[in-house]
């Protein structure tokens, strides 16, 4: 944040940030099927923040949740919508992908889990070519 | 047990979703639409079912549903770019004949009355439009109806009357019913938890289909009005749930068996049947088929064929159509008489 700004949240939970994925012989190999984990939804969404997930390889299915940094945080649809976006441009086709807010941690919690829930509201939302631009933002890499 | 096995499966919408599926009133043509902005026909040469003619340039942004009108002549295709495009059938040829505009934002829903006469569609601003259509092939608005509090999923004309039913992302199923040239809504039905995606009505229209994001199916039906008032008295006479593992996008009630054929976001394509021994006030219905990866993605839409008993078609995100035939095996009947 540049100078002169006001934090929005002055005193935030820093997370000790994980060190790299040791590479092994397993994972190198082509023909061995490597289960999708949590570590590797926590790889894809590290610059976002530290969500919970729930990963369920064999069903096919993910759910994260995420905690705004204030219950009135008015980014947090938007962070659902990016963390959404995220997963759906990393995972196979095949994974259905739950995002919610961690319950007890947002004014408007119910509603914000409700829209991100609605593939329909979220495909609308991602042929706004502005939204769109604002999402790519989101998740543009930026070295911290 | 009966039997659901798989026709043909076509590549609707590569790269993209297929979202919605709806058969011609004579049944030969399948019309599909999609992410791609495309409207897609299928026609039935052979044994096979192949493309006879793809529409676009109609909109700017995804086709969300297509209605054929009862005559078989027009086509009706509702977009998120907030406009509703009526297509005419020229042999096999379709044209551009007019552009809906005035819903706010995304279209998501357009049906046609039995008559052909009125024209329904719903947005995520929350309204629901009825259009008059005249011999000269004019739209003009009649009524705007804000009933529901939030984005409008789905509308469906009864089979008969000029009976309407709106679905909401606010859990509720309004019907409508004009009186004194006044449209008004009527009746709302509650009881579902989460957003309700689609509606259908029976061959008869005694009874209203419903199914949500609450992982359930619900069917109600009209019970005669005690206070003798204008308003319906609608109530939810069957709950279906235990079945489905995610939202319940659609819903379809053949108008030739009485199946009960649901599409769900767990991939699934399910048929129900209504128990014949079962009271009319408290139906029973048991799983009567079941495809658990009928898709390898959400499953959207399933659509029965007016014409041909069991032929069913259904539609995923991945893009794809299936058409599927679903058979009561006489045989294990004949055993168990």
């Amino acid at each position: 944040m540049s100078g002169g700004a006001r934090l929005e949240n002055a005193n935030p939970v820093i997370f000790q940030r994980s060190g790299d994925r040791l590479l092994t012989a397993a994972e190198a190999d082509e023909d061995v099927h490597d289960p999708i984990d949590d570590r590797e939804i926590f790889d894809i969404l590290f610059l976002l923040q530290r969500p919970s997930n729930d990963v369920k390889d064999a069903e096919s299915i993910v759910s994260v949740e995420f905690t705004p940094t204030i219950p009135h945080c008015s980014m947090a649809t938007l962070i659902g919508l990016s963390i959404k976006v995220k997963l759906l441009r990393s995972l196979p086709d095949r994974f259905k992908i739950d995002v919610h807010i961690t319950p007890g941690t947002h004014a408007s919690e119910e509603a914000v889990n409700k829209q991100l829930a609605d593939k329909e509201r979220v495909a609308a939302a991602l042929e706004n070519s502005s939204l769109l631009e604002v999402v790519n933002q989101c998740l543009s890499t930026r070295s911290i | 047990m009966e039997n659901l096995s798989l026709v043909q499966r076509l590549s609707a919408h590569p790269d993209s979703r297929c979202w919605y599926v709806s058969w011609s009133p004579s049944g030969t043509l399948l019309a599909s639409c999609g992410g791609d902005k495309t409207i897609r026909i299928w026609g039935r040469e052979g044994d096979s079912w192949i493309c006879k003619s793809v529409l676009q340039d109609g909109h700017q942004r995804t086709v969300r549903k297509v209605a054929w009108s009862p005559c078989g002549y027009y086509l009706a295709s509702a977009s998120f770019d907030a406009t509703t495009c009526i297509w005419k059938k020229m042999n096999d040829e379709f044209e551009t004949l007019t552009v809906l505009e005035g819903h706010e934002n995304e279209v998501k829903c357009v049906a046609w009355a039995p008559s052909g006469n009125l024209l329904a569609t719903c947005s995520r601003d929350k309204s629901v439009w009825v259009w008059e259509v005249d011999q000269e092939d004019e739209y003009e608005c009649v009524t705007v109806m804000n009933s529901h509090t939030q984005d409008v999923k789905h509308v469906v004309w009864h089979p008969t009357q000029e009976l309407l039913a709106s679905a909401s992302y606010d859990n509720s199923i309004c019907i409508y019913k004009e009186e004194d040239d006044d449209w008004e809504c009527r009746a709302t039905l509650q009881g579902h938890t989460s957003t309700v995606w689609s509606l259908s009505f029976d061959a008869t229209g005694e009874r209203l289909a419903s199914c949500s994001d609450d992982r359930t199916v619900k069917v109600w039906k009209e019970f005669p009005n005690e206070s003798g008032q204008s308003d319906l008295s609608w109530k939810c006479v069957c709950t279906l749930s235990g079945h489905h593992g995610r939202t319940v996008y659609d819903v379809a009630w053949c108008r030739l068996t009485g199946a009960l054929a649901t599409a769900c976001g767990d991939d699934a394509v399910r048929v129900f049947k209504e128990d014949e021994s079962g009271n009319p006030n408290e139906p029973v219905f048991s799983l009567a088929a079941q495809v658990t990866k009928a898709h390898s993605q959400d499953v959207n839409c399933v659509a029965w064929n007016p014409k041909e008993p069991g032929l069913l078609a259904s539609c995923s995100d991945n893009g794809e159509i299936a058409i599927w035939k679903f058979q009561e095996l006489w045989t294990t009947k004949l055993v168990s008489y």
